[in-house]
């Protein structure tokens, strides 16, 4: 514990921003301790649920395991990004709209997720749905309702593309 | 994956009930926002790390603490020792003072906590911790229940009951013994009737151990000052951690407050006390906010579900109808009580399933064990005797060449017949589910059985819970000054959608839409008590509340319209009408309500009452299964959740509730299991112990709600949350049976339990491990 911080630059959430990060600190940490961002949250701390999921340089990855070190110069976007002052993003509108989620806890980790998802696959089908999210569990187990919203925030997406 | 429930979930103006409205707290829960008491921190707090057994069951000899006190950031580290400075008399739990906040001189259960150490840094609390050398003189231990039955270990030299249920008085000061309950029932003359009975059969069915894994593990924060002690809790049931506290302290109820914000998940695992007690005498200790909040592996050794074993017994005449039955129930309730013979006796009332049975003798007990204690789990027992019952009925049917359905048909349990209790049956659609499973699966047409390597079977089961009674709730309803209105009640939202439900029946009462309407989050400083959220109460009883408050706030409005001088029944809006009276936007009306349902205890010994429960909770499921008899893969291809639940009030919340509660039970009954090795869990992570995810949801389900009506319930409605769990796991037995002619007692019902079988029936047994 008595290791140096260093000092990193990255741009969170279209920010951009600096932090003091200790060898040990993963991003999870780093996003609650000192922005204040709880979205990212972690519940297995093995990679596994999901529930930490943030997107660095547009990929999702598991913040419980990220070291902090590595987004030195890198493009953070959390689930508090997403939204802006006027509208929500289609996926989280979509999850509202399906209820896509009960008690709440994982549900930052799959908008992230389904967002990633979109970007690279329009129009997913139940297969490549069921591929993406299969790092996200829920246990709730509220997943018909998500794979529904998926492919409602796939129309949404779409719809605003085309207007 | 279509899903399909019935009703109609477009809104109309006026009508707040049956709208598939949104959860109230939805953008903060997609936008990361929604507060968890996990992700709480306060000025100045300190993380405590717990230092947990390393034996199932031993005597303390010493604890050495040098190494971790020479690690720099460490502010204290607290044993026993130092908590009974604080708090002279540290043992708590709802059933039975037995349980210690810091071991006192024994440990109980491997992972039971036995120091702490606090710091700043979470991260020098743990390394710290983790140099803590316990030493213990280890005693032997008993971890199954039915030898926990035979006395010769025992886990406890004497029993404390808390005192405050009737039925367990009697053990205080009991010695000699680990039998936390014994709950008999005894209707008719069963060993009469098993004499006379034209066959008699006889089964013995098993549940493994399994966990809830609360996405958001246990979290409390604690904040003791001199004038009281604020605690921040992941808990389903602030009030009854509030008396506990109060009790624990010496301290009166309104030096206590706790503040629940949303949970991350709860399942029957936040009740009661859980890290309350131990923030708390930590935060006195420290004269500082103490946080804890564990990880995932350690919800493994906090709360479980009962592993069971059940005997059941069952004699019918010639024309097969069911005319005895004798239930033995052995409930491996760990090394604490929590709320375990609760449910021996709760769920003691319904052992002999939804049939009717003249004669019929219910033996329950609550066993202490070596293990991490258990507790209640998404229905409180009863799916542990639904997979018995359920399992054996079909077994019946079966050995008598009786299709499962109509041999269940004939024996059904109907309106205005005395269930085992002798409590007359009302407003429980068990035939009506019955069918609707049996009509969703096409249950009298051909059945495609496969060929091959691949086999294809069905199976059905159903059900019957009475609610726990009686408790109590109380709400309020308060009208401000421009007319908007905020509810304040304790039914906490733990993902089961009770927020929007309740507003909408408050909305519905007051006429505005339900959206509208603020929900206090839960702080016992000012939302009135509730007995808690569990057991799929809250609905019916804070349904009934809020109800009444939000009557009684309508009733004071029109009061202070007649106050003001305005004419009877004019519609004029509320704001004016405090205008009118106050001469500006001022004051308030609140309204209040507080239910508390008829109820007569069972008779000791007989368990008889003319009143065992408020409301009856029906469900039942059906699926169609494939099996692969070369690897005893078992693939669910349907699987259909009907359910009596009343009145939907939110009709997409239930359907996802049944549709979650299902799955959950899929993963109890398919995979799920904590594996335990002289009282170690072996696989408590999420790496190795399985739950659920997206691939594991069967191909076709249906969520059915039928169509009743609750007729003591508010806007005719009554609990969800655990129903859809209940036929799930016997519906897969009975399914695999029907496929590949193997019966499986046991869960969970992997593919090495059905190969196993399979081989087993084939005259070539694989070895035992």
């Amino acid at each position: 514990m008595m290791t140096a911080a260093k000092t990193i630059s990255f741009t969170l959430n279209g920010d951009a921003v600096t932090a003091d990060v200790k060898p040990h600190h993963n991003l999870v940490e780093l996003l609650q301790g000192q922005f204040g961002l709880t979205g990212a949250r972690e519940s297995c701390g093995q990679g596994l649920c999901g529930c930490c999921t943030v997107l660095v340089n547009g990929r999702a990855v598991s913040g419980c395991l990220y070291l902090a070190h590595f987004i030195d110069g890198a493009e953070v976007i959390t689930v508090e990004g997403l939204a802006t002052r006027e509208a929500l993003d289609p996926v989280q509108e979509a999850f509202i709209e399906t209820g896509a989620f009960q008690c709440g806890y994982c549900t930052p980790g799959f908008v992230l997720m389904v967002k990633q998802l979109l970007d690279e696959h329009p129009e997913p089908d139940d297969e490549r749905i069921k591929h993406y999210l299969t790092g996200n569990l829920c246990r709730c187990a509220t997943y018909p309702q998500v794979i529904e919203a998926v492919k409602l925030a796939a129309k949404k997406r779409q719809g605003s593309k085309a207007a | 994956m279509a899903t399909t429930l019935q009703g109609d979930p477009s809104a109309k103006v006026g009508h707040q009930v049956g709208r598939s409205l949104p959860r109230l707290e939805a953008r903060d829960k997609v936008s990361g926002r929604a507060e968890y008491t996990h992700l709480m921190r306060l000025p100045g707090m300190l993380t405590g790390k717990i230092v947990r057994s390393t034996v199932a069951h031993g005597r303390i000899k010493s604890i050495d603490l040098s190494a971790a006190r020479a690690v720099p950031g460490v502010h204290a580290i607290v044993t026993a020792d130092d908590i009974k400075k604080v708090i002279p008399n540290p043992y708590y739990g709802p059933a039975f003072h037995d349980q210690p906040i810091l071991a006192i001189g024994k440990v109980h259960y491997v992972g039971e906590p036995v120091a702490v150490v606090l710091a700043a840094d979470p991260h020098v609390a743990e390394e710290a911790a983790q140099l803590i050398v316990v030493d213990y003189d280890e005693l032997p231990a008993v971890f199954d229940e039915l030898e926990a039955a035979k006395n010769e270990i025992l886990v406890h030299e004497e029993l404390k009951p808390a005192g405050t249920f009737a039925d367990l008085k009697h053990l205080k000061g009991a010695k000699g013994t680990n039998m936390a309950l014994d709950f008999k029932l005894r209707r008719g003359d069963v060993k009469k009737a098993f004499a006379e009975a034209a066959q008699v059969f006889e089964h013995t069915f098993r549940t493994q151990k399994v966990l809830h894994l609360a996405f958001e593990p246990f979290a409390s924060i604690a904040d003791a000052k001199d004038t009281g002690v604020t605690i921040y809790s992941g808990s389903q049931g602030p009030s009854f951690v509030r008396t506990e506290i109060a009790r624990l302290l010496g301290w009166p109820e309104n030096k206590v407050r706790i503040k629940v914000p949303f949970l991350g998940g709860g399942f029957g695992s936040k009740l009661y006390i859980k890290m309350e007690a131990l923030a708390t005498a930590l935060s006195l200790i420290a004269r500082r906010p103490v946080k804890i909040a564990l990880n995932m592996d350690e919800q493994f050794y906090t709360i479980t579900k009962h592993p069971s074993t059940f005997r059941i017994k069952s004699g019918v005449d010639k024309d097969g109808k069911l005319i005895a039955r004798e239930c033995e129930i052995w409930w491996n309730g760990g090394a604490y009580a929590d709320i375990g013979p609760r449910v021996t006796q709760k769920s003691g009332f319904t052992a002999s399933g939804p049939y009717d049975i003249e004669n019929v003798a219910i033996d329950s007990y609550a066993l202490y064990t070596n293990l991490t204690p258990a507790g209640a789990l998404r229905g409180f027992g009863i799916p542990q005797l639904v997979w018995a019952y359920e399992s054996h009925t079909d077994m019946i049917a079966r050995a008598l060449k009786m299709d499962p359905y109509d041999f269940r048909k004939k024996n059904l349990l109907r309106e205005g017949r005395p269930q085992a209790t002798g409590t007359v049956l009302k407003d429980a659609a068990i035939e009506t589910v019955l069918d609707r499973i049996a009509e969703r699966l096409d249950w009298k047409k051909p059945f495609d059985r496969g060929t091959g390597v691949v086999r294809r079977g069905r199976g059905l089961a159903v059900a019957l819970k009475a609610v726990i009674s009686p408790t109590t709730s109380v709400a309020i309803v308060n009208v401000a000054a421009d007319g908007s209105v905020t509810l304040y009640c304790g039914t906490i939202d733990m993902g089961q959608g009770s927020d929007t439900s309740m507003a909408q029946m408050v909305g519905d009462i007051l006429n505005m839409p339900a959206e509208t309407i603020r929900v206090v989050q839960r702080d016992t400083d000012v939302t009135p008590y509730d007995m808690g959220t569990l057991g799929s109460r809250s609905l019916f009883h804070m349904g009934h509340a809020v109800r009444l408050a939000a009557e009684d706030a309508r009733n004071k409005l029109q009061q202070l319209a007649r106050d003001a001088g305005l004419p009877e029944g004019a519609n004029v809006p509320i704001t004016e009408i405090f205008q009118k009276k106050y001469g500006m936007q001022a004051g308030n009306v609140i309204g209040t309500g507080t239910y508390k349902p008829d109820y007569v205890p069972p008779q000791p010994g007989t368990g008889m009452t003319p009143n065992a429960t408020p409301f009856w909770m029906v469900a039942g499921a059906g699926v169609e299964i494939a099996v692969d008899t070369e690897t005893g893969h078992v693939k669910i291809e349907k699987l259909v959740n009907v359910a009596d639940c009343g009145k939907p009030i939110n009709p997409r919340i239930v359907e996802t509730q049944l549709s979650g509660g299902s799955l959950m039970q899929l993963g109890f009954t398919m995979f799920e299991k904590m594996n335990i090795d002289g009282g170690q869990v072996t696989n408590a992570s999420l790496a190795d112990y399985k739950i659920p995810g997206l691939h594991d949801v069967p191909a076709t389900m249906e969520n059915i709600a039928v169509d009743t009506y609750q007729s003591n319930g508010p806007f005719g409605g009554k609990g969800v949350g655990e129903v859809s769990t209940f036929g799930v796991s016997p519906a897969i037995a009975n399914a695999i049976e029907d496929a590949v002619g193997v019966r499986l007692t046991e869960l969970p019902l992997n593919a090495e339990a059905v190969f196993r079988a399979l081989r087993a029936k084939a005259g070539k047994p694989l070895e035992e491990e």
